[in-house]
């Protein structure tokens, strides 16, 4: 019954595991011989400038999102998490971006975002305002890169925020009234502490999701202007795929994904502590 | 001042709602309009053409592209249904020695970044020559943990008795998981599928890496280079043409079944 599975996980998930760590103590272009290289592709990691701007930009990514969507996504859950006409629409409406492949919504967003003809700029200009380099200036690509993925899964949040909301019993909303606790008292010490479980879930989830930030860069700048949105994916992507450093490439992903875990593992920690 | 209350919240989720369908509608209309209505705001052009889309048939295999999508979504779903549902009921309805051990690489597996079997998994398919084949596309997807955590999950929510009953009839275990057990388990299976074929219709990273035969890319690879690459010769609207057909049948089946697929998606994170 479990041999397909173990079949599978050992060739698919072993062995590539395995064959990581091995790789990283080698050179090879994939088609000639492997060379032998020691601990070479680890130190070039310590000197490797683009690597490290390439993880800053993932934490600036991560920085600007994460926040962006935990407040968008709860405020969204708040309004809807009461008696309001169409409250199905809504949902489906804030989701549906989400079911949607990033490849159109990154497309889309290139039209929006563009310097000349771009949606926002022609919006801009109509008001009377600047237009915005959103995608050719190195200190606003990234900014917009994480505003348009926030627009992308936001739906999803409120979806999971919503469901933590209905968890909170309602006699601790009655017991503030009777005290005349105002909305946002209510909001920072009962709905807050109450749905910590949901956060800390959406920071892991959007944590994990971001670290693998790819398409959206890929389509919209290419890494650039000035490799301002080169996420670590994306880097490791042209190591192995545009350079051929395929030992280098696996030094790099098995570096990423150790450093991937370490952050969940601190973020739980953080959490658990706070709880 | 309850009245204002019930404007503001509706004047909020108005204008949420509006931003997030009013760029999918002008994406539809702009890549309907000639070249130089494009980039107005106006819902309407001055007048409907079709010419985006010729073009981009023309320019690319889309046709092949939609079915290669479909064909590979569809293999991936069908045997990350069997597969996990085989392992699910295992490990929630059998006895035997390496459960707990096998349970325990399930959730061990499911936490480790995709990062690092990347490259290794890539050479793998160079090696075994599925470079430029479906096969790559579809042999490493046919499992998926997260389909076994939601199959045992379900299996270990059914009575024993259902079980046994269908022993006593003389049922294999492959009988029973699927006449006997699957029919009770509809939401499961529905959301599995989902999350499958989902995970499989929007994969891009990997595709780009091993397929670059034409007549094999998926739909999202093919419009992502077709987008990327010179050959939309910057004409937005063949560009918008092409993210509109990779986006409307999704679209499509959302509108239909979006209870389902709000569910379904949903649930991906709320098991964790």
């Amino acid at each position: 019954m479990v041999s397909p599975y173990l079949g599978h996980l050992l060739v698919f998930t072993a062995f590539p595991v395995v064959f990581s760590l091995l790789l990283t103590f080698f050179k090879w272009n994939i088609i000639g011989p492997m060379e032998w290289n020691g601990l070479g592709n680890w130190e070039r990691i310590f000197s490797d400038r683009l690597f490290w701007k390439a993880i800053l930009n993932t934490f600036k990514f991560l920085a600007i999102h994460i926040p962006l969507q935990i407040i968008v996504a709860l405020l969204l859950a708040e309004v809807l998490n009461q008696k309001i006409f169409m409250r199905g629409f809504f949902r489906a409406a804030f989701f549906m971006p989400f079911v949607i492949s990033g490849v159109v919504v990154t497309i889309l967003w290139q039209q929006l975002l563009g310097y000349e003809s771009g949606v926002i700029n022609r919006i801009l200009v109509s008001l009377g305002l600047g237009k915005v380099g959103w995608l050719i200036d190195p200190r606003v690509a990234m900014v917009s890169i994480a505003i348009m993925a926030t627009w992308k899964n936001v739906g999803l949040y409120v979806i999971l925020f919503l469901v933590g909301l209905q968890t909170v019993p309602k006699q601790y909303y009655e017991a503030a009234d009777l005290e005349g606790a105002s909305h946002w008292q209510k909001f920072f010490n009962i709905t807050i502490p109450m749905i910590n479980p949901t956060i800390f879930m959406v920071i892991v989830l959007s944590t994990i999701g971001g670290f693998s930030l790819f398409i959206e860069p890929y389509i919209l700048t290419g890494g650039g202007p000035l490799n301002s949105t080169l996420s670590a994916v994306l880097y490791i992507y042209k190591q192995a795929f545009e350079y051929y450093h395929m030992g280098y490439s696996a030094t790099l992903g098995v570096f990423f994904a150790m450093l991937v875990m370490l952050v969940v593992v601190m973020q739980k920690k953080f959490v658990e502590r706070d709880v | 001042m309850k009245a204002i209350k019930k404007i503001v919240v509706y004047l909020v989720l108005t204008l949420a709602a509006l931003s997030f369908i009013y760029p999918f509608i002008w994406m539809i209309m702009a890549s309907l309009s000639p070249e130089k209505d494009i980039g107005s705001l106006i819902l309407f052009p001055s007048q409907l053409t079709m010419d985006n889309y010729e073009m981009m048939v023309a320019k690319i295999p889309i046709w092949r592209a939609l079915f290669n999508s479909l064909f590979v979504s569809a293999i991936n779903t069908g045997f990350s249904l069997i597969f996990a549902s085989m392992v699910g009921y295992a490990l929630s309805r059998m006895e035997f020695k390496i459960r707990d051990l096998i349970f325990f690489i399930l959730i061990f597996t499911m936490s480790l970044p995709f990062q690092i079997t990347l490259i290794p998994n890539y050479v793998l398919m160079v090696k075994l020559g599925w470079i430029d084949t479906y096969l790559s596309l579809t042999v490493p997807f046919m499992i998926n943990a997260f389909g076994i955590i939601m199959f045992r999950q379900a299996f270990k929510g059914l009575p024993q008795a259902l079980i046994d009953a269908a022993r006593i009839d003389g049922c294999g275990e492959l009988r029973i998981i699927f006449r006997i057990l699957w029919p009770n388990i509809k939401p499961t299976i529905i959301t599995v599928a989902i999350l499958a074929f989902m995970a499989s219709w929007n994969e891009v990273l990997w595709p780009l890496i091993v397929i670059r035969d034409e007549q094999l890319m998926t739909l999202p690879q093919l419009v992502t280079l077709f987008s990327v690459g010179g050959r939309a010769e910057s004409q937005l609207g063949v560009k918008l043409a092409a993210a509109v057909f990779l986006g409307a049948p999704i679209i499509i089946a959302y509108l239909i079944f979006q209870k389902h697929f709000i569910q379904s998606m949903a649930s991906s994170g709320l098991k964790d």
